[in-house]
């Protein structure tokens, strides 16, 4: 009975999308106020109809009721509770239920914060969203019902793919689809300011917090996925270049370059169409992800389906999104006008710089992501693109976005000088030039890269702190004041761009210096390993709730022949998949990672192990999670509770750029030119 | 030198490193193509050699064979129609197991394909695409040639094969 309550409410929603898609935009368009004022309730009114199927289908699982398809193919009586409400996106049909349901989020949440918008901008960017909406519920009821029966009804299920009975992962997917359809109200605000074609800086400081949002989750959810492979995979890597991974990557990049020129389009007008650009683009991406790993295209752990149909369904859903905001843009983007001019060299260039970088960098990836699919659709032979592609284009990309970066947040807006940057960044240079090239002597072996990466994110660091001490020195009586002072979006933007010398810190450290050793080990048998002695001190067999396990013992000891921890690693065979899966036991560090995991059982009764030592290698992550800090920063700025309630372009000439040069013209007079 | 020079000489440079970078972009792309071959085209010598490229097909029942290191294994890749020795030397995938489909990364070397990455899917109910497109292929070759032989029995005398 409930899962058929879950199925009519989808199906309740989708007539609900019919409403939302259409009568708010065309009230918008021709100023009928009864159409617009339908745009919330209708909203609100697909949160509960959708959450209601989501909840319905979570019930199914955790009640184990076998008798709906999709819970005997990923769910078992022996599954813990905690795992029985995840396995709800632990396939095809239920990861869709929960990507319309985050959509559904996304739109209670703009008609919620949204009271200061004019009353036709929330129609039109409620409408775009339920077309949005329609086509995920028209998808899922045509071809991807997660509430299909099974009659008669399984004895029990066939159980969650051992590899996603993790708590990693089970939060992996949320936050990614919080990141991917996120992007989709940018996106809708995008597609709104185009048929309102008020594309003005009012429209992006309204879209502005909503992308931050949606890129901090993206960040953590990648963030979480990488950390997940990294342990649970149990090969040591935390990154592959695996499509999957770089379908969410990609959405990522354009995200990162929408919010950059989103900042340009508030505080100066230009770039106007550029970011619209952007944020059609960041949301396609999203869409091409969520293809790319849900229509079967990939074969992985993550492509649950292999039926064509869906595929094709995405691909034309891809294709009326992309294709329609395109040609909207094409109509409307060349009235839009440039905004604020600015010189060669200046805060907008580098941004510009920011942009080009990361697009060609999204760029990049789409190709080879996209080339062997693409080749191998045509039937011209099967290949890869192996990642020594990938890390090459994003050291060439990367290294100078990340120079850039110091230069960034200090240059003026519409005029800079380049003298004048050298002259007050020598000091930055010097010491990270200096601390490249003495770490790497410290650690023991030196590689050009060893220094390059260093150098890069010693001088983000430098320039970072150059720049609150210059503003602390115009007024040196009482610099915490002058700190203060300092709007909240400017910390945000340091934050941020700290957790990016972090994150790089984390990558040249653990690339340069990570030991990874296979070993074969009988009981008994030491290996030594940057210093550290393992012993394989055999192995138990362990009963979990739905696997049984065989543990490992490894003593580890340092240099003084004292004990440093025992590691665990464990082979598991579950039950009902009879899939074995590895788990590695890591010793964590703030520098570094000891690790280690089964490999074999032997003949002789030992075992092979991999032994692995990992520099650095959590600073990959914390970096990721202190730029998505940043992003928090940004939200909690005083100028979006402030600014939008002093309707459109007025207020922001009191306000928000303080951290922008003095002198520089307010924007409200800006945008006339 | 006047602004507009200047602009100039600005966007020659930025153009300049735009072209610069997608020329570095593509011919790591170009060198980085991993090429996919079956064992029956291994065999015929349609694989490179010297230079990396993947194999697919299915472990052999029975061939794996590993040696006193405990690290370094032997087994036989085929795809029916042709078989591959394979050697490597390292952990093998959890999915790794004689019998089903593997695909495998490395060099040819004497008639050996020595590989430096194994992989299996990390699921166990698909077989990697490659090695099933590289079993089907050789399938329907064998009934090609049988269909071939009966057709025209003369020609197999000749000893040709297709």
């Amino acid at each position: 009975m409930i899962p058929e309550i879950g199925h009519f409410a989808l199906m309740l929603a989708l007539c609900l999308t019919l409403v939302q898609g259409t009568l708010p935009i065309i009230g918008a368009q021709r100023n009928i106020p009864n159409w617009i004022a339908l745009a919330k309730p209708v909203a609100q009114g697909q949160f509960v109809f959708i959450g209601l199927a989501f909840f319905s289908l979570m019930y199914a699982f955790v009640a184990h009721d076998y008798s709906v398809l999709y819970v005997a193919e990923h769910s078992n009586s022996d599954l813990p509770l905690p795992y029985r409400m995840a396995a709800v996106w632990g396939g095809h049909e239920g990861s869709l239920l929960l990507w319309a349901f985050i959509l559904s989020i996304w739109m209670l949440a703009v008609t919620l914060f949204s009271r200061r918008l004019p009353a036709d901008m929330v129609a039109r960017v409620l409408g775009v969203m339920g077309l949005v909406s329609m086509g995920f519920l028209l998808f899922m009821l045509t071809t991807s019902d997660p509430f299909e029966r099974l009659i008669p009804a399984a004895v029990d299920g066939q159980d969650l793919n051992p590899l996603l009975q993790d708590p990693g992962l089970t939060m992996h997917p949320p936050m990614l689809y919080m990141g991917y359809v996120g992007f989709s109200v940018a996106f809708s605000f995008a597609i709104a300011a185009l048929l309102s074609g008020k594309l003005d800086a009012a429209w992006a400081r309204w879209s502005r917090p909503w992308t931050t949002v949606a890129w901090m989750f993206l960040t953590v959810g990648i963030a979480a996925g990488s950390w997940w492979s990294y342990y649970e995979l149990g090969w040591g890597g935390w990154w592959f270049w695996d499509p999957v991974e770089n379908a969410s990557f990609m959405p990522w990049l354009m995200g990162t370059a929408l919010l950059h020129s989103l900042a340009v389009t508030e505080k100066r007008g230009s770039f106007k169409s550029w970011t619209v650009l952007l944020a059609i683009f960041a949301f396609s991406l999203s869409l091409l992800g969520t293809f790319l790993v849900r229509s079967g295209v990939l074969t992985s752990v993550h492509a649950f389906a292999t039926d064509p149909r869906r595929g094709l369904f995405i691909l034309a859903f891809l294709v009326v999104v992309v294709g329609g905001s395109l040609i909207l843009y094409a109509i409307r983007a060349p009235k839009v006008g440039l905004g604020g001019r600015f010189q060669l060299v200046s805060k907008e260039t580098l941004l510009l710089c920011n942009n080009v970088l990361f697009v060609v960098a999204a760029g990049s990836v789409l190709l080879g992501t996209l080339y062997p699919l693409v080749l191998d659709a045509m039937g011209l032979g099967k290949l890869s693109v192996g990642p020594p592609y990938f890390d090459f284009v994003f050291a060439i990309l990367m290294a100078p976005m990340v120079f850039l970066m110091g230069l960034g947040p200090i240059a003026r807006w519409k005029k800079a000088s380049l003298p004048d940057l050298a002259v007050r960044l020598r000091w930055a240079f010097v010491i990270s030039v200096v601390t490249a090239l003495v770490v790497p002597f410290i650690m023991g072996r030196w590689s050009p890269l060893t220094s390059l990466g260093l150098l890069l994110a010693f001088w983000l660091i430098t320039t970072i702190f150059y720049n609150l001490w210059s503003k602390i020195k115009r007024n040196p009586d009482a610099p915490w004041r002058e700190l203060a002072r300092l709007p909240r979006s400017y910390y945000a933007m340091q934050v941020a761009h700290l957790g990016v010398a972090v994150f790089v810190i984390g990558v040249t450290m653990v690339k340069s210096y990570e030991v990874e050793e296979d070993r074969s080990m009988a009981v008994g048998d030491t290996a030594v390993v940057k210093g550290y002695t393992f012993r394989f001190d055999g192995v138990v067999d362990r009963k979990g709730p739905n696997y049984t396990a065989r543990e490992g013992f490894i003593h580890v000891s340092d240099k003084n022949g004292d004990e440093v921890t025992i590691l665990h690693p464990e082979k598991r065979i579950y039950e009902e998949q009879a899939n074995p899966t590895t788990e590695a036991s890591i010793y964590p560090g703030l520098f570094r990672d000891i690790y280690a995991s089964l490999g074999e059982p032997l003949d002789n009764g030992g075992w092979s192990v991999r032994i692995y030592y990992k520099p650095f290698v959590r600073w990959i992550w914390f970096g990721c999670f202190i730029m998505a800090f940043g992003g928090l920063l940004a939200l909690t700025d005083r100028r979006y509770r402030f600014a939008i309630r002093q309707q459109p372009a007025v207020g922001e000439a009191t306000d928000g750029s303080r951290d922008a040069p003095k002198g520089a013209p307010s924007l409200a007079m800006e945008s006339k030119h | 030198m006047k602004p507009r020079h200047r602009r100039l000489i600005f966007i020659v440079i930025g153009l300049g490193a735009v072209a610069v970078t997608a020329g570095l972009v593509l011919n790591a792309f170009k060198n980085n193509l991993v090429f996919f071959f079956s064992p029956s085209q291994v065999v015929a010598h349609e694989a490179p050699v010297g230079k990396e490229f993947r194999i697919g097909g299915l472990v052999k029942k029975g061939s794996l064979k590993r040696e006193g290191d405990g690290l370094t294994v032997h087994f036989v890749v085929t795809d029916t129609a042709d078989n591959l020795n394979v050697t490597y030397k390292g952990i093998l995938p959890d999915l790794f197991s004689e019998g089903t489909g593997v695909v495998a990364q490395g060099r040819l070397k004497n008639g050996v394909f020595y590989a430096d990455q194994v992989l299996a899917k990390h699921d166990s109910k698909y077989m990697p695409p490659e090695a099933a497109a590289a079993i089907n292929e050789a399938k329907s070759k064998e009934i090609n040639k049988r269909a071939s032989t009966t057709l025209m029995p003369d020609t197999s005398a000749g000893g040709e094969t297709l």
